[in-house]
């Protein structure tokens, strides 16, 4: 890293679902499709509050389900971006969509309104899962969505799936990562059903349904990687895989400690060792930028070996590790990380610190975490 | 002149009303505006309040304008009612002339009922009944009153009705008071002999002893000497409880307050000890207190071993203020440097482990509790075992004994079944059965310590419906079958999960043990295989699997600062763990596992 910084990346919400996921702790509203206009309005205007940025070298517009709007809605905001600040050559354009809203008039129209890449809401390709996820969408549908939007004219075309329910039996896994790939993506996402806090499903745990199980979503973890990497995708992040060079460039950014814009309701953006974060309730997110204000709920300075460490607990995150000297030499003297070492959970090589199993990321990052800065 | 003085405990069964009554005292006397009113205003500890018990006994006095037109000052002393505190209801009772004995309305008379009412008699203290609660509609107030007559003689229509709560009768309740306690004795002019009953150690003034003055009289400078432990000293303060500690210039006979020396060698002050001044000593101390012997033992260790010598120092203080408490340094091969306790029962552990961790800012664990005892040698040699450690090989062992305690229970006729019942599976031998009325009877069975102090009493009142209590005492040691129970973790023992049980329940104490332990102790690197074995005997087995899995899905830039929080939050929780060896266990699993459900 050395002269230019790297282009900024950029996060736009779109928090409107058809209902709301049992498992999903993202900021969405459910129920309030007559907003919809009026947050675009805002979120346009929101635009042209942020001080000056340099062209803009990703956008990503998640939700929520950005898909269920209409599309003159989405490609206005891309159009509005590149008004304001400009889009690098090539810069990557993503859209989170569910494949229930998807068509190939749909798709043309977003690709030709700027839109280079697509990431479908694809969870399973199982129908018993699909319903126990309250999905809205079938299996069969899956199918031809990677082709219809290569069609369209999207450059690059990503799965995300979800393991671990509790109707999900590990041959059903198998089978969807099969048919996934069989799908032909140039990327997928594969996460494990997590309980998170004010959920749903973590209401219906605690009343006692069964929760995901550590160790079948270790075994199909295990499954998933085999498989894709044997497909010939780069397992280049945790849950993520990628056909060389289909990486996801907005996320990319985020674990290399990079710079985010971020609009939209509960969105969190990173400037200059700044973290801001906005507003989650829609109504105080409309009210505040209708009167001409920025929605931001909090801000946070990173700096120093703060950073440095959050960097760190960013970067192993990552295939390739992280360049992180300091750190790695005072990780290598941590009594805790000494057993994850010999454990050969990870290792650390002229000051790189990589991991070999990614499973245990976060017992790493909690040692990292807790690092005292040198000379303290 | 003592005349005008009445110096009384309030004693009762747990939950009876003492420390409401001793609100309504204070309220109906003015020792307390309306306004600075609160519920049982002398539970003032943290710990009280929260589990609404007394824990420790509280003097106040107060002044009373009595229907004669006098002016009285009342001690009073407002003492716990839970068996584990007995200690200090008959302590209050060696610096009062009566006892004001409190029973439910609804309940009627329970264990500690009588064996309060006992320890009264014994100090040959005056004893005035009241009958409390009379506001509730379950309320028997007769039935109560003859049962109350029966047990301390007298008529039912000599014990007094009231509401703790309403203030009916609180009047009636202060004449009788002035009427039938007597009068302290005591000569202002003889040496001075005062009675220290309770003290605490206080950041800023040291030692602070309360004192009951028998004869003499103390005041502030005198130069003074405790003599049991021949400390001399000053005077540097002498004062009253009004709640509130207020200064005065002496203390005369009868009359009940506080003295601080400015001591700071906290170990030559003695609960039970006689303060005399030194221009005119008294020749014969006070009789003083009988050391409480400890029920229980446990180990308690420092979370961090550096914190070994500021968790002496925090026994040594807590002890001022807690007389029933003993303790030894011990060292354990898991835990290290700490001090071997007794106690006199599990409560009374749970609040000395709290009051420690609270008032002295200490992480502590605590090892599985252990009655005392006597194993006799092939030597011929008989040591009093208070660890499981101590207890020596099989090979060296010629026989070991346990304590036996004379445990005496109280409970409706229809469920003297279903005592019975319960005494009997924790191999108690029947002594008698005692119908105080045709409705309630007290049973009295032996029953070896160690099958009693851990959750008997639990298991009485849920069988009961909470219609039984029980008192108890030791009545000597007996031989039994015992076996050492050992808890071994990835192979290793560990100490403070060592047992001594009777051999017919060591099997299910080690299954219950291993199985509480799996699920107690989080799964780590490696398979940590968990053992009960007697000897090299393994009984039981258990393993908590190595983790597979320690990552969270997603981390993107909208998680970034929550996912930071959240691995920091979980890494402060690893400092709720101990390292046994190499494996971490959570501070609270050596709490928590030695909770086994009866089966
Ligand atoms: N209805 C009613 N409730 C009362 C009366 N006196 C006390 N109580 C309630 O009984 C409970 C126990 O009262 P305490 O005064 O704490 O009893 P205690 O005897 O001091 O209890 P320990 O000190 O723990 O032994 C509380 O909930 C009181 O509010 C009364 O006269 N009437
Ligand atoms: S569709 Fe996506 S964003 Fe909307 S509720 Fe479901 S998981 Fe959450
Ligand atoms: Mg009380």
């Amino acid at each position: 890293m050395t002269g230019q910084p790297d282009p900024a990346g950029c996060y736009v919400h779109v928090p409107f679902c058809a209902r709301v996921c049992p498992y999903c702790d993202f900021a969405v509203v459910a129920g309030r499709d007559e907003l919809i206009d009026r947050y675009f309005e805002a979120l346009l205007a929101e635009i042209t509050m942020e001080p000056e940025a340099g062209p803009l070298g990703s956008v990503f517009v998640g939700g929520g389900t950005p898909s269920r709007v209409r599309p003159d809605l989405l490609t206005a905001v891309v159009a509005g971006l590149r008004d304001r600040f400009g889009l690098v050559d090539g810069a990557e354009v993503t859209l989170e969509a569910n494949p229930e809203d998807w068509s190939p008039e749909r798709a043309a129209q977003l690709a030709r309104g700027g839109f280079s890449r697509v990431s479908f809401g694809a969870q399973s390709f199982d129908d018993g899962v699909l319903a126990e996820l309250g999905r809205l969408h079938r299996a069969v549908e899956l199918e031809r969505l990677v082709d219809d939007s290569r069609a369209a004219g999207f450059a690059s075309v990503s799965l995300d799936l979800i393991f671990g329910s509790w109707s999900e039996s590990p041959e059903s896994w198998h089978a969807t990562v099969e048919r996934a790939i069989a799908a032909g993506p140039d990327h997928v996402s594969t996460y494990a059903l997590t309980v998170e806090r004010g959920t749903e499903l973590s209401r219906q745990v605690a009343a006692g349904a069964p929760g995901p199980d550590a160790d079948d979503q270790a075994d199909k973890y295990t499954v998933a990687v085999e498989l894709l990497t044997g497909a010939g995708y780069v397992h280049y992040e945790v849950s993520n895989f990628a056909r060389p060079g289909h990486e996801c460039e907005y996320n990319r950014n985020t674990w290399a400690q990079g710079d985010y814009l971020a609009f939209g309701l509960g969105a969190h953006g990173h400037r200059k060792g700044v973290r801001r974060r906005n507003v989650r309730r829609i109504d105080a997110y409309l009210e505040v930028i209708e009167s001409g204000q920025r929605p931001e709920a909090g801000t946070e300075h990173i700096t120093g070996w703060d950073a440095e460490l959050e960097r760190a607990f960013l970067g192993i995150r990552r295939a390739e590790g992280v360049e992180a000297p300091e750190v790695a030499a005072a990780l290598a003297d941590d009594f805790e990380a000494e057993g994850l070492l010999a454990a050969r959970k990870f290792e650390i090589q002229n000051g790189v610190i990589r991991m070999l199993d990614p499973l245990f990321t976060d017992a790493v990052a909690r040692v990292v975490l807790g690092l005292a800065a040198p000379g303290e | 002149m003592t005349t005008r003085i009445r110096n009384f405990s309030i004693i009762a069964h747990i939950d009876h009303g003492k420390s409401t009554l001793a609100d309504r005292l204070l309220e109906r006397t003015g020792a307390i505006t309306a306004r600075d009113m609160k519920e049982q205003l002398l539970d003032s500890m943290d710990l009280e309040r929260e589990r609404g018990i007394t824990i420790k006994a509280r003097a106040v006095r107060i002044l009373y304008s009595a229907a004669d037109g006098e002016t009285y000052e009342l001690n009073l002393i407002d003492t716990p009612g839970h068996v584990d505190f007995s200690y200090e209801v008959a302590r209050s009772l060696d610096a009062v002339e009566g006892a004001l004995l409190v029973v439910d309305a609804t309940q009627g008379v329970e264990a500690q009922t009588l064996a309060n009412t006992y320890l009264a008699i014994e100090a040959g203290l005056e004893i005035v009944p009241v009958i409390n609660k009379i506001d509730l509609p379950a309320a028997e107030p007769e039935r109560v009153a003859e049962e109350v007559a029966s047990i301390i003689g007298g008529t039912p229509e000599e014990v007094l009705q009231i509401s703790a709560k309403t203030g009916e009768g609180i009047d009636e309740l202060l004449e009788a008071i002035v009427a039938r306690f007597p009068a302290p004795g005591g000569n202002p002019t003889d040496p001075l002999r005062a009675l220290i009953f309770d003290s605490y150690f206080d950041q800023y003034r040291g030692v602070v002893c309360y004192i009951r003055v028998m004869d003499g009289t103390l005041g502030k400078g005198d130069a003074v000497r405790f003599m049991a432990t021949g400390l001399l000293e000053h005077a540097d303060e002498v004062g009253i409880l009004t709640p509130e500690a207020v200064q005065v210039a002496s203390l005369g006979p009868g009359e009940s307050g506080y003295l601080i020396t400015g001591v700071k060698d906290i170990d030559l002050i003695r609960v039970g000890d006689t303060v005399t001044r030194t221009d005119r000593a008294a020749t014969e101390p006070l009789p003083g207190y009988q050391e409480p012997k400890p029920m229980v033992f446990s180990g308690l260790f420092p979370v961090e071993g550096d914190d070994f010598e500021r968790l002496r120092d925090a026994l040594e203080k807590l002890r001022l203020n807690d007389a029933s408490l003993s303790y030894e340094p011990e060292t354990s091969a898991a835990l290290g440097f700490g001090f071997r306790c007794g106690f006199l029962g599990l409560l009374h552990m749970e609040i000395v482990r709290e009051r420690l961790e609270r008032e002295y800012d200490l992480d502590l664990v605590s090892t599985a509790p252990s009655v005392a005892y006597l194993a006799t040698q092939v030597t011929g040699e008989v040591l009093e075992v208070r660890s499981p450690q101590d207890l020596p090989q099989p090979n060296a062992l010629a026989g070991i004994e346990e304590p036996y305690v004379k445990v005496m229970m109280l409970a409706p006729s229809e469920y003297v079944g279903t005592v019975m019942e319960l005494a009997q599976q924790r191999r108690g031998i029947l002594g008698e059965l005692n119908y105080l009325s045709p409705e309630r009877v007290e049973i009295d069975y032996e029953i070896p310590l160690a099958e009693i102090v851990f959750d008997f009493f639990d298991q009485l009142k849920s069988r009961t419906r909470g219609y039984a209590s029980l008192d108890y005492e030791p009545v000597g040691y007996r031989p039994a079958e015992l076996a050492k129970v050992d808890i071994l973790l990835n192979g290793q023992p560990v100490d403070a999960f060592s047992t001594i049980i009777h051999k017919d329940k060591a099997y299910v104490y080690g299954s219950g043990m291993t199985k509480r332990l799996q699920e107690l102790i989080p799964r780590q690197m490696f398979d940590i295989p968990i053992q009960a074995a007697i000897g090299s005997r393994v009984i039981a087995r258990e393993t908590v699997k190595a983790k597979r899995k320690d990552v969270t899905a997603k981390c993107y830039g909208g998680d970034i600062s929550r996912k930071r929080k959240l691995l920091e939050r979980q890494k402060e929780g690893k400092k709720r763990m101990k390292m046994v060896g190499s494996v971490e266990v959570p501070n609270d699993a050596f709490i928590d596992a030695l909770k086994i459900e009866d089966s």
